[in-house]
């Protein structure tokens, strides 16, 4: 066995050391009749040739945004990967590596990560930022659950324009912790009704969230949600599932927001089927105690040499134990490197560049799409990259249509959102170009 | 060569570039035409402008300030360090997996759900659970997950629960997780063995503990004997077992905890199943359950119908979600591969060697360290400092001591109930001759310990930077570059 | 280690100063030397009211982190500010700079649940055992 170098004649000789006779014997603690008699009903071993073939296959069944023309978002992106983000996050000193817990052995990891944490911050225009979470969605939920822990209050209000499957998350997350949770309606300009928030937020709200660009891909105004929940003293949660937007969009830290969550697939982790995918995590400085996950900061050595450690340690599970800020202990850090390593290769200029190329995109399919017959756009609100599209028929008929001409079309919105009978939420990136763009509306209208 | 490697952010000049995109190919629209003006960001400034080039050679050059498995020995316990084998990189980052959108219609995506249905079955093989979720991003998110399905269950009995039972030698996500299902943590002491004393369990559970919280082997790489008897006693009044599955690695095709009363589990594929860990993740935390549970699993369920697999939200009373979409599943695609290559014959000859390499350091250095739970072990033993300290040394100073030995250090203050704990995991991908090697070394350090303790409080010596001052880095949070 | 003898303490290692109707809390010297280089406490606001043995507050070292109790049920009147940018003052000066609150005692009954000075020294006697 390839990955198991011991021969036979290498265990007997330790097995003799340890003054045995069988390695059975070191299994004497586990009681004889829970100990298998059978194998495992399992397939047999295969050789590697065979593994690579055999998992082509599985491959080959699915098809892929690169043999489909693809116009899926909804929380997953197709962007541009530089192919140096895959070759550096291959480099074996890097994921091989566990949690840089010997900081004299993990200064790479260490200082990659206090990397991360300072582009994020400078991204979102937050003050503090921590070593990543699991995903955008549980990212949020920790949020909201730090927001209670911060202020003492146990009711949020999150607007039904965040994320279904991150609002989904947030309610399991708090589902114990004494936390009501109410969602706001959005208006029907595809945005959180504010009205609604001003009669119903009150000195019980811990915190107000909302996602921008919002689940429609529509730009939620963060300023007059600043004003309303710190007039109440609560605290603002802005969620960002698409971060390629701020390359564009102001921050969410320039509004005054409190704590800012997001996903960082968009920069440089492929859509893989939904994961592994990068939680970001932000707050304010005042907040960092509170904050939950690993943080690396800087310091010195005893020679006074730069040098960074993980830090505000306390906080963390294995300290406080159930008094921990949360549970997480793997975070997605492979994945935050990627996204190191992509702002990076983009930079200043690069980052503006493909925000831009985003909105433009997204801005001619918007007005191509407008003039085909019985389609129309769901709502009125300037939008970044994403955008709903109202439909004659079925939003699954024409998906069904579409996959036939090589193109997977938008998502369905109703499962979500079950008023929505005909409504698409489509997608487009710098990936997608102007042909695509027009065959898509070719397709569509010639039904 | 130890470099010191700048900042990104102190590198590269104004205008400088690494990026490549495309020329607009859309008829273009003034950007204040399409958003408000409120809206606009200017510019990202402090953002780094470095041509490619500086990309890899800097990132190259952090690299090389890791340890890592390929380089070497990796003893950490209860983290299962084993070699990650490069052909499961390969599959997963196979344009058939990587390149595949989650809403993307199961239709189109069948190889990867026939994947994730054949993981489910070989997980719920392996450790004799029922029914499997792959959703869970890590252990921990695993331990909410079960957690979770564990509150529902005495919920809709009408029977809601405050507390939960954990040995005082278990992890420090347990209790956290408890917590954060709101649940009350009640710790119980573990015995002369190391292990649960079923008589002073028997004492404290009673009708409002709606679980107990084990590790097995637990975390001295002892085995819970009276497994049997515990998983009755909790059942006996109502509650479930759940079992943390940091250390399945001993148990491989040897016995099965869904065979000793488990009702919940979680696996970390990033351990046993020979994922990479990234520095720190991605991981996965699948969690198997048996079928009491199976009606609060997290939505979607992978559901096979004919020849054809697809998503079922119907769940009747489902947790709901513990993360968006349905798990990382690139985790999760080296694990099948892992499980694949092995078969059932190789993954019972990984727990096998692994615990008689753990047995094997175990008894070389029995004369050398205080071992306090000493007979054979599990995956990994758990020496102390106590004869060092005698002479004023400490798991810590071990610990740095093993960097200049070219090693990296086991799990130290780990389990708790060990004063100055090494909890060493040597796994089954190392040779004889590598423990061997770290035998000798660690031999060395005692002796030392002895005749000039002196020499092990600076260590290390041969790294880009020394012991570093974590007071500091706490008192005064630098945690972020400025511009 | 210094334990002043006109102190009064908690099981918990805290130091009480009873003066008038208010008291001085701060912790030990031998808190201090087990929590080792304490980088963080975390103060209550000013007019918090706090219930016999409630946590007050909490204090972090690096490896460590511990739950201030209060000794008496009483009203913060007075936090030590200092130790927001200078916590190694519970290290260097536990009793007199590193004081950490200042209260107002509630129920003066309540002082009786001290620990005089030597029954304090034996209560670390039995810890250390």
């Amino acid at each position: 066995m390839r990955y198991i170098p011991n021969t036979k004649n290498d265990c007997k000789g330790m097995l003799k050391d340890i003054g045995i006779d069988s390695s059975e014997e070191l299994f004497s603690s586990i009681p004889e009749g829970l100990r298998l008699k059978e194998r495992l009903d399992l397939p047999a071993g295969i050789p590697e040739r065979e593994l690579s073939l055999h998992m082509k296959d599985l491959g080959d069944r699915n098809s892929t945004i690169d043999n489909y023309i693809s116009f899926l978002g909804g929380g997953a992106y197709n962007h541009f990967i530089p192919t140096v983000v895959n070759h550096l996050i291959s480099r074996s000193e890097f994921f091989t590596s566990y949690t840089p817990y010997q900081p004299e052995i993990s200064q790479g990891t260490l200082q990659s990560i206090y990397e991360f944490q300072s582009l994020i911050s400078l991204l979102m225009g937050m003050e503090a930022a921590n070593a990543s979470m699991y995903d955008g969605a549980s990212a949020l939920a920790e949020g909201v659950i730090m927001a209670g822990r911060i202020n003492k209050r146990d009711e949020v209000i999150i607007s039904a324009g965040v994320h279904p499957e991150y609002r989904r998350v947030v309610k399991t997350y708090a589902n114990n912790l004494g936390i009501d949770i109410k969602e706001s309606p959005f208006t029907e300009e595809g945005v959180t009704d504010l009205n609604w928030i001003r009669d119903n937020i009150s000195e019980k709200t811990s915190a107000l969230v909302l996602q921008n660009p919002n689940f429609f891909g529509c730009i939620e105004d963060i300023k007059a949600a600043e004003e309303i929940v710190h007039e109440k003293e609560g605290l603002l949660i802005i969620s960002v599932v698409e971060p390629i937007s701020l390359g564009i969009l102001k921050p969410p830290g320039d509004f005054g927001a409190d704590i800012v969550t997001g996903e960082g697939q968009s920069l440089g982790n492929p859509l893989s089927y939904g994961g592994p995918y990068v939680g970001l995590f932000t707050a304010r400085e005042k907040f960092i105690r509170n904050m939950p996950g690993r943080i690396a900061g800087e310091t010195v050595d005893h020679n006074n040499k730069r040098g960074y450690v993980l830090t505000l340690s306390a906080r963390e599970q294995h300290i406080r134990r159930e008094k921990a800020t949360s549970n997480i202990c793997s975070n997605e850090a492979l994945c935050a490197l990627a996204v190191t390593i992509y702002l990076s290769i983009m930079g200043r200029e690069g980052l503006k560049r493909v925000a831009y190329l985003n909105l433009q995109k997204t801005n001619y399919a918007k007005k191509r799409l407008a003039g085909l017959d019985g389609f129309k756009i769901g709502f009125k609100s300037p939008v970044f990259n994403e955008f709903v599209l109202e439909t004659p028929e079925p939003p699954d008929r024409i998906n069904k249509k579409l996959i036939k001409k090589g193109i997977i079309g938008g998502l369905n919105l109703e499962p979500f959102y079950p008023e929505m009978k005909n409504s698409l939420l489509m997608c487009f990136t710098e990936n997608n170009t102007k042909d695509e763009i027009d065959m898509l509306c070719e397709a569509l209208q010639r039904g | 060569m130890l470099i010191n490697e700048p900042l990104i952010f102190e590198i590269g000049s104004e205008g400088r570039s690494a990026y490549s995109l495309p020329d607009t190919d859309v008829p273009e629209t003034d950007i204040k035409d399409i958003l408000p003006e409120g809206m606009l960001r200017e510019d990202i400034s402090g953002f780094p402008e470095v041509s490619e080039a500086d990309v890899v050679r800097h990132f190259t050059r952090l690299s090389r300030l890791n340890y890592n498995v390929d380089h070497g020995f990796y003893p950490l316990g209860s983290c299962t360090m084993k070699y990650n084998p490069r052909i499961n990189e390969d599959v997963a980052r196979l344009p058939g997996f990587s390149m595949i959108h989650p809403y993307q219609p199961p239709e189109i995506s069948q190889g990867i759900l026939k994947l994730m249905y054949e993981l489910e079955l070989y997980l719920a093989e392996i450790s004799g659970m029922d029914r499997i979720s792959l959703q869970p991003a890590a252990g921990a998110q695993g331990e909410l997950a079960g957690m979770l399905m564990i509150r529902a269950y005495h919920t809709l009995r009408d029977d809601p629960r405050k507390k939960v039972i954990l040995p005082d030698s278990s992890h420090g996500t347990n209790p956290a997780s408890v917590s954060l299902c709101g649940y009350r943590a009640i710790e119980i002491k573990s015995d002369k063995r190391g292990l649960i004393d079923p008589k002073k369990l028997r004492q404290i559970m009673d009708e409002d503990v709606a679980a107990l919280m084990l590790t097995n082997p637990n975390t001295l790489g002892l085995f819970e004997k009276d497994i049997l008897e515990i998983t009755g006693i909790v059942h006996d009044k109502g509650g479930i077992v759940y079992c943390d599955g940091a250390n399945l690695n001993a148990l491989l095709g040897i016995a099965r905890l869904g065979d000793m009363g488990i009702d919940v589990l979680h696996f970390n594929l990033h351990k046993t199943f020979s994922t990479p860990h990234g520095g720190g993740g991605p991981g996965a935390g699948p969690i198997g359950i048996k079928d009491v549970l199976s009606d609060f699993l997290p939505v979607p369920v992978i559901k096979k119908e004919g020849d054809s697999y697809q998503l079922n939200y119907n769940v009747l009373h489902s947790i709901g979600k513990v993360k968006a979409f349905y798990g990382n599943i690139g985790v999760l695609i080296k694990a099948y591969a892992y499980i694949r290559t092995m078969g059932a014959d190789g993954l019972r000859r990984v727990s096998e060697v692994a615990v008689i390499n753990a047995n094997y350091i175990r008894n070389r250095l029995q004369d050398f360290y205080d071992i306090p739970y000493n007979s054979h072990c599990m995956h990994e033993c758990v020496l102390s400092d106590k004869i060092q300290g005698k002479h004023g040394i400490t798991a810590l100073d071990i610990a740095k001591s093993l960097i200049d030995y070219g090693f990296h250090p086991p799990t130290i203050y780990f389990p708790l109930i060990v004063k100055g704990a090494m909890m060493i995991e040597p796994t089954e991908t190392e040779t004889k001759e590598t423990l061997d090697r770290f035998i000798e070394a660690m031999i060395d350090i005692a002796m030392r310990a002895e005749d000039d303790p002196e020499s092990l409080r600076h260590a290390p010596s041969t790294t880009k930077v020394g012991r570093l001052d974590e007071v500091r880095a706490a008192r005064k949070p630098n945690l972020r570059w400025r511009v | 280690m210094d334990f002043p003898e006109d102190l009064l303490y908690t099981k918990e290692h805290e130091w009480v100063r009873i003066d008038n109707g208010k008291a001085v809390v701060g912790i030990t010297e031998y808190a201090q030397q087990e929590l080792g280089d304490v980088v963080f406490v975390e103060l209550p606001s000013v007019g918090t009211e706090v219930a016999y043995m409630d946590p007050f507050g909490v204090i972090e070292s690096v490896k460590t982190v511990a739950d201030l109790y209060s000794p008496l049920t009483c009203e913060v009147l007075e936090v030590n500010h200092e130790l927001e940018t200078q916590p190694e003052l519970v290290n260097s000066s536990p009793y007199d700079k590193g004081w950490i609150i200042e209260i107002a005692i509630s129920n003066m009954e309540e002082v009786g649940h001290l620990l005089s000075h030597d029954d304090y020294m034996a209560h670390i006697e039995d810890t250390e055992d």
